[in-house]
């Protein structure tokens, strides 16, 4: 699998990101975070104070500080929403590119038109020969052609686009390599996948997703009550202060209580919260996986059944052959032969196990034939079966083998006049009962034996379930085959459940099925007929080779087209949420050593005997910091900087595990609440004591 | 400490224990329309009520029908009660000829008693006929304890329904909670406690002549039967203005114990019965205990606050202000449990309580009455901090929150906010506003960190419904009664109604399946969690206010100084 990784570091994004965190102080743009307006207003507010001490003369030196970090603190949250913006923007430019200056050429009574591809509407035809950038989305109507779709999908081997079945969508911007199609365009100028794909990587279409909201509205709750209770805390300050006869005004400021405020206000997960979810998408964007919405994202995060389709994601595509079992009268080696020399010509992954079989087991070399020593026999519809002529030198017959299912031979047989041996008939059965597929050899005159194909599962894949159930999530698999084959599978894949003889109708169902059980429910598709299941599920991947109408009813597309990439997007939603309530728990749980930090320092002297020197609320300042001034600085200061700390947390997502949600939630609570209790106890002494060594502070 | 004061700790909550499930679970049968052991005695008094009221039972009522319901309820109450205030001296049932109350402590009495707060700036002896004390306050002891135990029936229905428009019948819940739970109750404890001595009749008050040769004036009255539902439905407010310090309303030790465990037997009760509706019962058990480690830990912090030398006093232990018959545990007992509750009875003074142990009892209420709390409002605010310890913790497990199989989104957790938010807004701005205005100011008996503490209880309690009062306070001003009033109003209103909107939006949901992956609301760690979350919210909105009341006032005691 070829997959696009994008050199540019992290490092090379710091200046734009820089740059774009300055633009983003236009206060349209910062209205949009509540959390952060706040500070935003509260940085205004104290540099006004910090210029009306100046006019003044008044002491401005520690009220100016204030005002910086605060002014940090709003870069730093504008910074790290520029940071996450900026990786997606590599992939976006060189999408742009493909897009740009397209013509196409459009056919109208038969005539060929050629105009910009932006004026293509919907249910144009247009045409495509050879080199051609294909300039809309659509649906092949005639011809096939083979595509380079690497400027979307970063595959650079090229893929086949033909009229008519599931192979038939094109999307615009990619380039015909070979031969000459015609297009209806699918889609209405500007609203095409890659125009979409743009948008949504640029983070421009960007809506918050309904967890975003709901996690707003809790972040601005808490700010309105931080709010309540540092404006409150004015009047308390004053009525503390008459009651104590003394003058406390020293630091019962404005900008003092706007640090109290910012401090205690969820600034870390407010000013990280965008980030989080750009840096969500882009992770699925990573592992080449275009989200529609942010919201089909999360939704990821709440599956608990996966439908899997069997071919493909389970098992390797191709069914091998494991198992020789001879006819009576035979010996397995003579067998052996003559399914080798059957499958020579047989290109099928199926004939090529075969061969290599018979090799592994009897060293049997395949044998060089030419066409003046055999006559191959193809695979046909009509006989359903293949095989070889071997020619003497005069070019008639010497032995003629054939190989193919059971009934075929059985019927190839019977027109000869002989039977098709008994004893046969308990191994057919087995093979079958244990999900595989008996293959018939025979000669002219007789039944040599049976090959057992089988279907190969995944190595690894029995122990990627088991991850999923500890997980919670069901594993479901679909497949065509009977139930009797399905079982065996998957019993031997290690799936909870499977649905066997599956139709696109069937498959519709089962998700309403389980969907009206409370499960949440995703699913891969590629053809028309998956469209439904696709909209359907909660989660619907759309394979990027399939059909235009499977794209559009997925709510992702897999630009890979590789079904066992929906266990990755589960967990890519799950790491998103989690990252999100990690960084909230830490915040909240941050604020318990800022009060200590700052309340001692706001009221050191109130009710101090004889108005001097250290009062009892003294005592508070359990993390002995060197003065009010330090005391203070230090809490915005770790304020400001806890946001920049973990802006790669933020954009690489919390460390996820396959685990139950009691461990998980066990191991983040350790992590980030019992953590976020500590760590600015320690970060707050720690810039205490720098910033008091170098002097910055009284 | 005594080891028998321990052994009455263990005592009263080893009944407790005993009592409360059991009580939940005969609550549940009546809340779900099933018969139990008292409907062939009681039914008759249900189907009256429906035929009078012209109700149908079974009818069910969206939450918007259903919040109408109460609002129009409550509002025909207070009236009710605001009125018999007014004209109380033209009435019967008044052989003491108690004059008309004034109205803005009319108001404020009308208001606390539908809002089952009864914060009095009244002396009941002095003030209220016994005609106002039966048919206004002790009608409303009861039917504002049923309307919170309305309220919580509709959130359980909300969180146990499947994609359902309607949250009950409230009609039916109010019926139901006074026929066959709040009325049978009050009846055993009112004979239980006219036994012990509690006056209970309508003769004028008598005039003793005193061994020091004085006269007095001993007030009598219909006392049992109000001080029963008042101390049941979690209301608090006194028949005399001593409250449970009256020897007349609470006679002797065994009044005192049943006067306490009937303030948490309801609240600690419903408990249990929302477990059942829900079919969580390990969950309600979390719940439970959590109130309980809360109760406890509030319980030994002012323990030990009481123990402690008084360094100003010098006593080994401090009695002043406290209720001296039954010691220093029952009265620290009571004050925690009555702040915890929502009671608001005393039979101590609040203010009289260490610095410390008067912050626990203030703090009690500034958590949102929820260790416990009301009848019904204690669970159905423990139930908002649940819902917002499911939203954040949810997330860290990698899902959209889910509550019950429920999921936590926007619509909730806005209505979680509001209700969370309006009483603490109401405490900071009330009180803040209150301590800089003269007009406020001029009621405090006492200067210094006290006084703050002075203020911050009175808005507390009324924002939390609780309805003690930290006494030093002079309320019964125009300025309180309308402040108070207000605060009142939107401590229970602006709760209720987003707890109904929840309840509707939830009933409405589809449940979802339980998994490995989903979070659990049954272990200890979401014990843990739901404590972190109920502390935290509350230590962070109050650590100022209480560093300049109780803990420094506390601090200034050690160093021997007073205001």
């Amino acid at each position: 699998m070829a997959r696009r990784r994008y050199t540019s570091s992290n490092w090379s994004l710091l200046l734009p990101a820089a740059r774009d965190a300055l633009l983003k102080l236009a206060p349209r743009r910062e209205i949009r975070n509540p959390v952060m307006f706040v500070v935003y207003i509260g940085a205004i507010w104290t540099t006004i104070s910090v210029i009306n001490a100046f006019m003044r003369d008044d002491p401005w030196t520690f009220a100016c500080q204030i005002a910086l970090w605060l002014w940090f603190t709003v870069l730093f949250a504008n910074f790290a929403e520029a940071m996450a913006e900026g990786r997606g923007k590599a992939q976006a430019d060189s999408l742009k590119r493909a897009r740009t200056q397209v013509f196409g050429r459009l056919l109208r009574d038969g005539a060929e038109i050629r105009i910009p591809a932006t004026e293509l509407k919907r249910d144009d035809l247009v045409v495509c020969d050879a080199g051609d950038v294909i300039p809309a989305d659509g649906d092949v109507v005639d011809g096939i052609a083979s595509v380079d779709e690497s400027a979307i999908t970063g595959e650079s081997a090229p893929v086949i686009r033909e009229s008519g079945g599931d192979r038939c969508a094109v999307t615009g911007g990619t380039k015909v390599l070979s031969d000459r199609i015609v297009i209806r365009v699918t889609s209405e100028p500007g609203s095409a996948f890659v125009d979409r794909l743009i948008a949504l990587i640029e983070g421009a279409s960007r809506q918050k997703t309904p967890n975003e909201i709901a996690l707003g509205i809790v972040l601005a709750g808490l700010t309105i009550l931080f709010l309540l209770a540092v404006a409150t805390l004015k009047f308390y300050a004053d009525y503390s202060g008459a009651a104590a006869q003394q003058d406390i005004s020293r630091f019962v400021t404005v900008p003092v209580f706007i640090a109290l405020l910012v401090c205690l206000a969820p600034t870390t997960i407010g000013g990280l919260l965008s980030a989080i979810g750009i840096a969500g998408i882009d992770r699925l964007v990573r592992c080449n996986v275009l989200a529609k919405s942010g919201r089909a994202v999360e939704a990821a995060g709440d599956i608990d059944v996966l439908l899997l389709d069997k071919t493909g994601t389970i098992t390797l595509g191709n069914r091998m052959a494991t198992r020789f079992v001879p006819a009576p009268m035979y010996m397995e080696q003579h067998l052996a032969e003559a399914a080798q020399l059957a499958s020579l010509a047989d290109e099928t992954p199926e004939g090529r196990s075969i061969v290599v079989l018979a090799k592994d087991k009897y060293d049997l070399r395949a044998q060089r034939l030419t066409p003046s020593q055999a006559r191959f026999v193809a695979f046909s519809a009509q006989t359903q079966m293949s095989g070889v002529d071997i020619l003497e030198s005069d070019g008639s017959v010497s032995l003629s083998v054939r190989k193919g299912s059971v009934s075929a031979v059985r019927a190839y047989i019977e027109s000869m006049g002989n039977t098709f041996p008994k004893e046969l008939e308990p191994d057919i059965l087995a093979i079958t009962e244990s999900g595989g597929t008996p293959l018939a050899v025979a000669d002219e005159t007789s039944v040599l034996g049976l090959v057992h194909l089988k279907d190969v599962v995944k190595g690894g894949i029995k122990e990627r379930f088991a991850e999923l159930r500890r997980m919670g999530i069901r594993t479901v698999m679909i497949t065509g085959d009977n139930p009797l084959t399905a079982a065996a599978i998957a019993a031997e894949a290690g799936v909870d459940d499977f649905l066997a003889q599956a139709t696109p109708e069937a498959k519709l169902a089962r998700i309403r099925l389980e969907q009206s059980g409370g499960h949440l429910v995703a699913m891969t598709g590629d053809g028309t007929n998956d469209a439904p299941a696709l909209a359907q599920a909660d989660v619907g991947v759309a394979m990027n080779t399939g059909t235009q109408a499977a794209r559009e009813a997925g709510n992702m597309v897999d630009l890979d087209s590789n079904p066992t990439k929906l266990i990755q997007i589960v967990e890519i939603g799950k790491q998103l949420l989690m990252t999100r309530g990690s960084l909230t728990t830490f915040s909240i749980a941050n604020d318990v050593a800022k009060y200590f930090a700052i309340i001692p320092a706001l009221f050191a002297t109130l009710y101090a005997a004889g108005g001097w020197g250290d009062g009892p609320l003294a005592a508070l300042n359990i993390m002995h910091l060197h003065s009010p001034y330090s005391a203070i600085l230090s809490a915005v200061i770790f304020n400001a900087l806890i946001i920049v700390a973990l802006v790669p947390l933020a954009l690489r997502g919390v460390a996820y595990r396959a685990q139950g949600a009691s461990r998980l939630l066990r191991r983040n609570l350790l992590i980030y609440g019992l953590g976020g209790l500590i760590a600015p106890f320690a970060g707050i002494k720690m810039i205490d004591l720098v910033i008091v060594a170098m002097g910055w502070v009284l | 400490m005594p080891s028998g004061d321990l052994i009455q700790i263990l005592i009263y909550f080893g009944a407790l224990a005993v009592l409360a499930p059991l009580l939940g679970f005969y609550m549940a049968r009546v809340f779900e329309g099933k018969k139990t052991f008292l409907h062939p005695a009681l039914s008759w008094i249900e189907t009256t009520v429906y035929r009078l009221g012209g109700v149908d039972p079974k009818a069910e009522m969206r939450w918007r029908q259903y919040a109408w319901a109460l609002v129009w309820f409550n509002l025909l109450g207070f009236l009710l009660v605001f009125v018999l205030q007014l004209v109380q001296k033209w009435l019967p049932l008044n052989p003491q000829g108690l004059g008309n109350v004034p109205w803005d402590l009319a108001l404020n009495t009308a208001v606390s008693f539908m809002t089952n707060t009864n914060w009095q700036s009244y002396a009941g002896e002095t003030t209220m006929s016994y005609g106002t004390q039966m048919l206004a306050l002790t009608v409303q002891n009861f039917v504002s304890a049923a309307t919170g135990i309305a309220v919580l029936l509709a959130l359980a229905r909300g969180v146990a329904r499947k994609t359902s428009a309607t949250i009950g019948n409230f009609w039916t819940d109010l019926t139901r909670s006074v026929v066959y739970v709040l009325l049978p109750l009050a009846i055993v404890l009112a004979v239980a406690l006219v036994g012990e001595g509690v006056v209970q009749n309508l003769s004028p008050a008598v005039t003793v002549n005193t061994v020091e040769g004085g006269t007095q004036q001993i007030p009598l009255g219909p006392a049992a039967s109000q001080i029963a539902i008042k101390q049941l439905g979690t209301n608090g407010g006194g028949y005399f203005n001593a409250n449970s310090a009256h020897p007349l309303e609470n006679p002797t030790p065994v009044s005192n114990f049943l006067e306490m465990l009937a303030i948490l037997l309801l609240p600690a009760a419903l408990v249990f019965t929302y477990g059942r509706m829900v079919t969580a019962r390990r969950h309600a058990w979390i719940i439970a205990g959590v109130m309980l480690i809360l109760l406890l830990a509030g319980l030994a912090g002012s323990l030990i606050a009481e123990y402690q030398r008084n360094p100003i006093l010098g006593d080994p232990v401090n009695l002043e202000g406290k209720e001296t018959r039954f010691g220093i545990v029952n009265s620290v007992l009571w004050s925690v449990v009555t702040t915890a509750a929502s009671n608001g009875s005393v039979n101590a003074m609040q203010a009289s309580l260490s610095p410390l142990a008067g912050g626990v009892a203030l703090f009690n209420i500034m958590l949102g009455e929820i260790v416990f709390g009301g009848v019904g409002a204690g669970m159905y605010g423990m139930l908002l901090h649940v819902l917002l310890t499911v939203f954040l913790a949810g997330l860290m497990v990698g899902r959209t929150p889910e509550y019950l199989g429920k999921k936590i989104e926007a619509r909730e957790i806005q209505m979680v906010i509001i209700a969370i938010l309006a009483p603490s807004a109401v405490i900071l701005v009330g009180s803040g506003v209150a301590c800089v205005l003269p007009v406020a100011l001029a009621s405090l008996a006492n200067a210094g960190p006290h006084g703050l503490t002075e203020l911050l209880y009175a808005y507390s309690s009324a924002a939390g419904n609780n309805g003690s009062a930290f006494a030093g306070l002079n309320a019964n001003t125009p300025f309180f009664s309308i402040t108070l009033a207000l605060s009142m109003l939107l401590g229970r209103f602006v709760v209720i109604l987003p707890c109904l909107a929840i309840a509707g939006s939830l009933a409405a949901k589809k449940v979802s399946a339980k998994t490995a992956g989903t979070f659990e609301t049954d272990t200890t760690l979401f014990a843990v969690l739901l404590i972190g979350t109920i502390l935290i919210v509350g230590a962070l909105t109050f650590f100022p206010a209480l560093c300049l009341g109780p803990v420094v006032e506390h601090f200034l005691m050690g160093l021997g100084r007073t205001f």
